[in-house]
């Protein structure tokens, strides 16, 4: 069984503030996300690198595997579904996903809680 | 019998491979052994003795393998056997035996010549023998060798290797009399007169005369003539160690050796003999193969075996003063009747000969000279029909030979005695690339003049060997160099769209990142290629385990001042940083976090430091000795050159990082020989190295050119880097790429000395331009409002220090704190995500 605890949106920044294809850090909630504008729009997911403990997803590389949108971590490289938070590398690895939008030119970030 | 005491004497490669041999059979060790060895150390690879000159180590020559059960005496040679006690002597004691292998080798022959016994005249056997040459070579300029056979021009390799002038005297009226025809020799010449070896043929050495200081200072001549010559090197043959054998009164073969049977076992039935010391049925063979032979013989007869000698394989394939040179089957056409079919191109310098029987139809033997890529095919051939029609066995690129119709048994690389059935297992067993196959079989490892062969057999095999980038680009990285080079493309999205797919990975991305930086497109965050910059170039900086960055400045040949060294003292205290001293004569700073980064920079900027590229695959660092400056020893101002050549290749982007190092003398306190380029200084200018790897797979470099100066020595490194740039692999390293160059070292010489492609001038100009525009990156960031937004932990709280980056101290300096980390923060209810449990990361490369 699955429960989704949600919160309210934050507000993060203007939109001309994220970099096209790169990610940036954002404190939401007191909680580490990393904020990505790709062409397939934006996405954020926890910062923590499942596999290393450290906060640097949002500093790895975005591009796409199998035309799905993703971001490999910087320290070793595993590949993350941007939309779902699976690791396409490692089966059973996940990194928790959030929502991002835009609205009026700026970019807000809901946390998500999935257990 | 089938076990007991056995004594073996001699620890060459056969009597290595002799208890090699007999401990895969006699896994009980039912034989109880003890190896007497001449020499103080254990046994080594004497067919690459020449690689010592080449800056192979001892270590890598190493052939011996403990054993259980082996007692291995080194430094105590044999002096009597006692046939009747069964006994050996040694200078230290005696050994009793149930069984006892002859496996003394073979020493240098050394013809009676008046002089030969001067100081200066050596031989060319043993690595003492090479040591000793080399020491005597040290400032002296004219070295001789007698004898133009394959171990003389071995010899005369070294000794140029060595800075001597060189010549070489035979007496048979061409080079390489045993291996090589007329015509074979004749061409073998013009190789060897373009490296500036001078070659007497047909002449004898009557008198070796001495000089002033009492050594070796000149040789006379039977045609009149005399050669100047301060170190000479007798390689005039080979004869068989039979002392030992002899004093015990063993029967012995017409020109000497052991005289055994087709067993190897000699007139006394627990006296066997191995190797070159053997007269096998009354022939003795000079070469490892046979020798190997008569040890898997002896090995199986002791454990109970019936094997015997199957004939030696007399065919020879080598890589003499960098020419290719083969030797196979009935080479001199002595079988009646028999044909020759030749080739003989003076312009591309081959010569190739075919011996075929009466009828044509049966290939008997042949030789190669300048191109020896047909020969596993027509090695494995000899004795059967021709595999193709004569004209195309005999084409230059041996395009009638493929190596798919090569029989299982044929030899691959003759080097490590590799089959092509040992490489097709290989590809069975899931190798489906040849750095594969080279790691798996160890074909191709050392000469490499195979590794065409191996493409050839993954062909063979219907393994399709992708040169693709990745899923967004089938092409190779240097297909892509060439397209964004020649199409002027200079975004990503312009590439990807109109010749890959899909939106780029962290392996695309990188590589035309790279390749971009390479042709001039400006700053690396400049625009688009900021999101295709691994995170370490993104930040210009070096991202460590904990998500903090390092930050090593640039030290230029490793030279720094008191003052410099306080402000990194000054840094590293004001900003809590660990420091330490880099394998590379850096200073590293570590524990910086993202927006703390211009502010270091800041600091390091105005003291007069710039970026030290160590984030980047870019050149690292060029290292140096003190240099005749300070030295004793120093030879050349190996600093002043070291931060010449950091200065001019300062920013250079490349596949992989590069590392240099430059040595004021012989003793190579830099370590030059381990990096991508290297520099030795010589009492008359510069030797360069290239292609060395201090990396994950040591590999020593390759002496490419001798005695350049400055100037010359700058155009060299000019034209090996940007060719290099240009057509490596991803992340392939000088090593790797000069080994995978198809013609290897004599093909880089080709294209970047010789210009054979007609790529120098515009290989110069790249790099005039990457010297012309070069600017510091850390300046340029710090000049930068836009590009300074960048730094910092959060885009909605930039002055809000990452806590997740927290120090314990060690040793009086902060490290990372490790599993002290604080937990993400929760918002709310403290509900987390369950622990995943994980294997090892996959590395992908």
């Amino acid at each position: 069984m699955t429960q989704t605890i949600t919160l309210s949106w934050t507000t993060i920044c203007p939109l001309d503030r994220l970099e096209p294809d790169r990610g940036v850090a954002a404190l939401v909630d007191g909680a580490q996300v990393a904020l990505f504008r790709t062409p397939d729009g934006l996405f954020a997911i926890d910062n923590r690198d499942p596999v290393s403990g450290a906060y640097v997803l949002s500093r790895g590389i975005v591009g796409s595997r199998g035309g799905v949108p993703t971001v490999a971590s910087p320290l070793h490289k595993q590949v993350y579904d941007l939309r779902s938070g699976h690791c396409l590398d490692l089966p059973g690895v996940a990194v928790a996903r959030h929502d991002a939008r835009c609205r009026d030119g700026l970019v807000e970030v809901r946390l998500r809680q999935e257990g | 019998m089938n076990g007991g005491d056995l004594v073996v004497i001699g620890n060459g490669m056969v009597g290595q491979r002799f208890v090699d041999a007999l401990r895969a059979r006699d896994p009980q060790g039912r034989w109880r052994v003890t190896v007497l060895a001449e020499e103080g150390r254990p046994a080594y690879d004497r067919v690459r003795l020449s690689a010592y000159f080449d800056g192979v180590s001892e270590s890598e020559l190493n052939l011996h393998t403990p054993h259980d059960g082996v007692r291995l005496r080194l430094g105590e040679p044999a002096t009597a056997i006692d046939r009747v006690r069964r006994v050996v002597t040694t200078a230290v004691g005696e050994y009793r035996y149930d069984m006892l292998v002859l496996a003394t080798g073979s020493y240098a022959f050394v013809p009676p010549v008046p002089g030969v016994e001067l100081p200066g005249v050596f031989v060319y056997r043993t690595l003492d023998d090479l040591a000793a040459i080399r020491a005597y070579a040290q400032g002296r300029r004219a070295g001789a060798v007698i004898g133009g056979g394959l171990l003389g021009l071995e010899a005369a390799n070294a000794l140029r290797l060595l800075g001597l002038s060189t010549d070489v005297v035979e007496f048979a009226p061409r080079l390489m009399p045993v291996q090589v025809d007329q015509a074979g020799g004749a061409m073998l010449r013009r190789y060897v007169d373009d490296l500036g070896v001078r070659t007497h043929l047909g002449v004898a050495t009557t008198a070796i005369r001495s000089g002033p200081d009492g050594g070796v200072a000149a040789l006379a001549l039977s045609d009149g003539g005399a050669i100047d010559a301060e170190l000479v090197v007798v390689a005039a043959g080979i004869r068989p160690r039979d002392q030992l054998a002899r004093d015990a009164g063993l029967p012995l073969g017409p020109r000497g050796g052991v005289l055994v049977d087709a067993t190897c076992r000699s007139a006394d039935e627990r006296i066997w003999a191995v190797g070159e010391c053997a007269a096998v049925d009354g022939t003795c063979h000079g070469l490892v193969a046979p020798g190997y032979a008569t040890a898997e013989v002896v090995a199986d007869r002791l454990v109970g075996g019936a094997a015997t000698f199957p004939g030696a394989d007399t065919a020879t394939k080598l890589k003499l003063l960098g020419v290719d040179v083969a030797s196979f089957g009935d080479a001199h056409g002595t079988t009646p009747g028999c044909l020759d079919v030749t080739f003989t191109d003076p312009a591309t310098r081959v010569y190739a000969k075919l011996v075929l029987s009466d009828d044509a139809h049966t290939l008997l033997g042949g030789v190669l000279v300048g191109d020896a890529s047909a020969y596993p095919t027509l090695r494995a051939s000899v004795g059967g029909p021709l595999p193709a029609a004569p004209l195309a066995l005999l084409a230059p690129d041996g395009g009638g030979a493929d190596a798919g119709a090569l029989p299982t048994t044929a030899q691959v690389c003759s080097c490590n005695a590799v089959t092509r059935g040992d490489v097709d297992a290989a590809i069975a067993d899931g190798c489906t690339d040849v750095p594969a196959l080279k790691a798996c079989t160890r074909a191709g490892t050392s000469c490499g003049s195979c590794v065409p062969t191996l493409k050839q057999l993954l062909d063979a095999a219907g393994v399709a060997q992708s040169s693709a980038l990745c899923e967004h680009f089938d092409v190779s990285r240097r297909e892509l160099f060439e397209i964004v080079r020649v199409r002027g493309i200079r975004t990503f999205s312009r590439l990807v769209a109109e010749h890959g797919r899909g939106r780029g990975c962290d392996i695309c991305k990188p590589v035309v990142a790279s390749i971009l930086a390479s042709l001039g497109s400006g700053h690396v965050l400049d625009g688009e290629q900021a999101s295709l910059q691994d995170t370490n170039d993104h930040f210009l900086a070096n991202l460590q385990r904990d998500g903090s960055y390092s930050v090593v400045p640039r030290i230029p040949g490793g030279e720094i001042t008191p003052e410099k060294l306080i402000v990194i003292g000054e840094v590293a205290r004001d900003f809590q940083l660990y420091t330490k001293i880099t394998g590379g004569q850096r200073i590293d700073l570590f524990g910086a976090r993202v927006e703390q980064l211009p502010q270091i920079w800041r600091r390091l900027v105005d003291a007069g430091f710039e970026s030290g590229h160590a984030y980047g695959k870019a050149l690292r660092t060029v290292k140096s000795c003190v240099g005749e400056t300070w030295c004793r020893y120093g030879v050349q101002d190996s600093v002043g050159l070291a931060i010449a050549l950091e200065l001019r290749y300062r920013g250079l982007r490349a596949p992989h990082k590069i590392k240099s190092a430059v040595s004021g003398c012989a003793r190579e306190c830099a370590e030059a020989r381990s990096k991508d380029f290297g520099i030795i200084a010589t009492e008359t200018g510069w030797n360069l190295y290239v292609g060395g790897n201090g990396g994950f797979r040591p590999r020593h470099a390759d002496l490419f050119a001798t005695d350049l100066s400055t100037e010359a020595l700058i155009t060299l490194i000019d034209r090996f880097l940007i060719y290099y740039i240009r057509t490596a692999d991803r992340l392939q390293r000088t090593a790797g790429w000069v080994e995978a160059l198809d013609g290897g070292l004599d093909h880089l010489r080709s294209v970047i000395v010789d210009d054979s492609l007609g790529l120098c001038a515009e290989l110069d100009a790249a790099m005039a331009r990457h010297v012309a525009t070069y600017s510091d990156e850390w300046r340029d960031v710090l000049d930068d409002p836009d590009r300074l937004r960048r730094y910092t932990s959060f885009v909605n709280a930039p002055d809000v220090p990452d806590p997740s980056i927290t120090f314990s101290q060690e040793r009086g300096q902060p490290v990372p704190a490790g599993d002290s980390q604080p937990a993400r923060p929760l918002p709310t209810d403290g509900h987390r995500r369950q622990p995943v449990t994980l294997g090892l990361p996959e590395v992908r490369r």
